[in-house]
């Protein structure tokens, strides 16, 4: 499932120093859950992105471990606290190994 | 995970299912009671301090959408007691977050209790649960 997984963030461009902000993400993604059965019976191998993280300037934010019952297209609403001006690192990883990465600037005035 | 565990915690899930149908005792898998107890380590667990926010009906089962917050929480783990694999998600918080709340959506099976639990930054845990009715469920199958 390396095809066709686009991230998707919301940040605020600027924000003031201290200043906590609210983060929006969704990733398109199946989320298999290995729970279901296709037409033969046989069951669909689990495929679902099993962690997300969000860093700024190399300082964790949030890291969530995410478990079949996450649906499907990941979406996540977090908090995070703006010290100075610099960049937020998103990362997903993938069951199959794949990472999905994107990054968003936010200017301290 | 391998395919042979997995059928195995799968099986072990539908069994506890079917006997807690049976009894008609609305909550608390054992599955969700050894997640729970594997997240704290066995400690004691006090009711209240962290909010779960989900809705009464879900309709779809497949997004739910559910918000948890708990001030001065390290960790929140957010467990679907009715669910084949109780396990939902973690949520990690590191020096930046702010407010330590966070929102996503899961998939449910069918009716059940969903909780939360943390871990607060004293070493204590505290517990919140919300029912939520599921119309169609989320699983697949």
């Amino acid at each position: 499932m390396a095809k066709g997984v686009k991230p998707r963030v919301k940040v605020p461009k600027t924000a003031a120093a201290g200043e906590t902000i609210t983060i929006k993400t969704l990733i398109s993604h199946k989320m298999e859950s290995g729970q279901r059965k296709d037409g033969d019976g046989n069951i669909i191998p689990r495929s679902i992105i099993n962690r997300f993280t969000a860093d700024f300037n190399g300082q964790n934010v949030i890291d969530v471990t995410l478990e079949p019952a996450i649906s499907t297209n990941p979406y996540f609403q977090f908090e995070a606290v703006v010290p100075e001006s610099g960049e937020f690192k998103f990362t997903w990883y993938d069951d199959d190994g794949s990472v999905y990465e994107t990054s968003k600037k936010v200017a301290v005035e | 995970m391998s395919e042979v565990s997995r059928r195995t915690v799968l099986s072990l899930g539908s069994a506890t299912l079917a006997i807690t149908a049976l009894a008609g005792v609305p909550a608390f898998a054992s599955l969700t009671d050894d997640s729970i107890a594997a997240f704290t380590g066995g400690a004691d667990v006090v009711d209240g301090g962290v909010e779960l926010t989900a809705p009464e009906i879900a309709e779809n089962g497949n997004t739910v959408p559910i918000e948890v917050s708990a001030p001065g929480a390290v960790a929140i783990i957010v467990l679907a007691s009715g669910n084949p694999n109780p396990g939902v998600a973690t949520f990690n918080f590191g020096p930046l977050s702010g407010s330590r709340s966070g929102s996503t959506r899961i998939r449910l099976a069918k009716t059940q209790d969903v909780v939360a639990v943390a871990k607060m930054e004293d070493g204590t845990f505290h517990k919140a649960s919300a029912n939520v009715k599921v119309t169609i469920g989320g699983c697949g199958g």
